[in-house]
């Protein structure tokens, strides 16, 4: 069991925050989550106490840059149980999936196919999209059961021998299921196909050992569990890295170069790290991972996973509610207000001081799936509390159609 | 005019009939009319609206798409207020509703039921909603003048 109280005490915007005139429930952590004193703390500690560059300056504040940039590293490996040398540094999930892409894609050739499915976020999908386009390569889509999730047996139907790449995430972030990685990495290998794991949705809420997925790549993004904007990883095994090619080119990645064009780039990870890094963000990044290992992932998940099966229960007997997920494997609430469209739901929800997402959440093929064109979603984190479900509970009951409009006069 | 955009209930109801039964909401395929299709506002508003505009005249709009109930019903009364209208008399209500929107002062009389849309602004995210069609026949009507 987790001190949620004790908890909420480190975060500054859980502190008296209003909106609209309502105590703040934030309640959009699959977006982003709140940062605690110690993140915000270390990346002013950046700027307070180092300011430096990393590898560049002959000097003492420098050097401890450095220092601080491979800890976070070795931090961020130890976290996903990998080797330092397996971590690259990025901007957050989107660019490591861009990364990732342009590297694997470079070496597809006519007919091979890249399999994913209709769930996922335009970060995952799109990057590899443009890929099959320039390399006359194909996608295909797992087909998603009718209750949304990825089963085992739908990839191996989907699976042959010219699936280069399979790309999808662990956990969706519109419906919340927990995919079989571990399953489908042993599938796809025995066929020859590398998997790209979009991990955005799932690091932040329970234990992940990528070693025990035995995943070829695992991406996200440090703001999406407690780290700063602008700052993510990816893991990728070290063979894999060591052949692919960066997508971008700069300094600190180059070893040296001639006017003759000879470019001869460093090693893995430092290859994929061109131009200044954000090193304030990176402060931040180690310590988010070490706040989140002292509340400990399973408690944080199982802390989740309680607030989600009391707020399903309550919002199952609620008749004006339209629930897309109520099994979800995470703290990710679909749902719609009956006869309200989910923007106009959303706004209603904000009028009450409760942060919620409405829309497609970046992933516009699923919608064709669920047949609607938009949805309400809730997502949990470990310092929301049962007050917090009960108030947004509260604002579901009272949800209706006449109430979602009276916001405006 | 002042008790219309005082009453809530009336102004609420204006806007669930623009919702519940939009005007005009049915493109054609017919020479003279001009298209434009917004989806770029944000994620879930997906409409286009069409109209034709002959000798400076806003002869007919259209509109037809995917929407929350604010970008539909302020299409709609959209489409009604301005039909008809000279090019010079829609821009001017156009630029009254967008007063209303920013908070400044208004012509109420100009804007009809789109007074309704008057304390839209208290949400702030969604002024886009209450200006994407009124946006697409600003732009329709740019386009025309340009000929």
């Amino acid at each position: 069991m987790i001190n949620v109280e004790k908890i909420r005490k480190d975060f500054p915007m859980l502190q008296n925050k209003r909106m609209q005139n309502h105590r703040l429930v934030y309640l959009d952590n699959g977006a982003t989550t709140l940062k605690p004193n110690v993140v915000i703390d270390a990346v002013v500690d950046y700027y307070k106490n180092y300011g430096a560059n990393a590898h560049r300056g002959d000097y003492d504040l420098s050097y401890q840059v450095d220092q601080r940039y491979a800890k976070t590293r070795q931090t961020i490996a130890n976290f996903i149980n990998a080797d330092k040398d397996e971590i690259v540094f990025t901007s957050g999930a989107t660019e490591g999936l861009n990364m990732i892409a342009y590297g694997l894609g470079k070496k597809l050739s006519e007919g091979d196919v890249i399999l994913t499915t209709e769930a996922e976020h335009a970060s995952c999908i799109l990057p590899f999209m443009r890929e099959v386009n320039e390399h006359s390569a194909s996608i295909a889509y797992v087909p998603l059961h009718e209750d949304g999730r990825i089963y085992l047996k739908d990839v191996e139907s989907m699976m042959h021998e010219n699936v280069k790449i399979v790309v999808l995430a662990m956990i969706g972030n519109v419906l919340g299921y927990l995919a079989p990685i571990k399953e489908i990495c042993n599938l796809a290998h025995q066929y020859g196909a590398v998997v790209v794991v979009d991990g955005a949705q799932s690091i932040p809420h329970m234990e992940i050992d990528v070693k025990d997925l035995d995943c070829d790549f695992f991406v996200f993004s440090a703001h999406k569990m407690c780290g700063p904007t602008g700052v993510g990883a990816f893991y990728g095994k070290k063979e894999l890295l060591d052949k692919m090619e960066p997508l971008l080119l700069g300094g600190d990645s180059n070893a040296r170069f001639d006017n003759k064009c000879y470019i001869e780039l460093k090693h893995a990870p430092e290859k994929f790290e061109s131009g200044t890094q954000p090193l304030d963000a990176i402060f931040g990044f180690g310590e988010a991972i070490h706040y989140l290992e002292k509340i400990g992932m399973n408690n944080i998940m199982q802390h989740e996973k309680e607030l989600h099966a009391y707020a399903i229960k309550k919002l199952k007997k609620m008749d004006n509610i339209i629930l897309y997920n109520e099994d979800a494997d995470s703290g990710i609430i679909t749902f719609n207000v009956k006869d309200v469209f989910a923007q106009d739901a959303a706004s209603f929800f904000n009028a009450n001081g409760v942060a919620v997402r409405s829309g497609q959440h970046c992933a516009k093929l699923l919608q064709n799936i669920l047949g609607i064109s938009a949805t309400v979603r809730a997502s949990i984190y470990f310092y929301n509390t049962k007050e917090d479900v009960d108030y947004f509970l509260e604002i579901c009951e009272k949800a209706t159609r006449e109430a979602c409009l009276d916001i405006f006069f | 005019m002042s008790s219309l955009m005082d009453d809530p209930m009336i102004l609420r109801s204006i806007i669930m009939d623009h919702y519940d039964y939009p005007r005009n909401h049915e493109l054609v395929d017919k020479e003279g009319y001009k298209k434009k299709h917004m989806a770029s506002e944000s994620c879930i508003d997906d409409i286009f609206v069409q109209s034709k505009i002959e000798d400076g005249i806003i002869k007919d709009i259209r509109f037809d798409g995917v929407a929350c109930t604010i970008s539909t019903s302020s299409t709609s009364i959209m489409s009604e207020l301005l039909q008809g209208k000279t090019i010079e008399e829609a821009s001017n209500i156009i630029k009254n509703y967008y007063q209303m929107i920013d908070g400044k002062d208004f012509d109420e009389d100009l804007l009809e039921e789109a007074v309704a849309f008057h304390n839209v602004g208290r949400q702030a995210n969604r002024i886009k909603c209450a200006t994407i069609g009124w946006k697409a026949m600003e732009e329709l009507i740019e386009e025309s003048e340009e000929k």
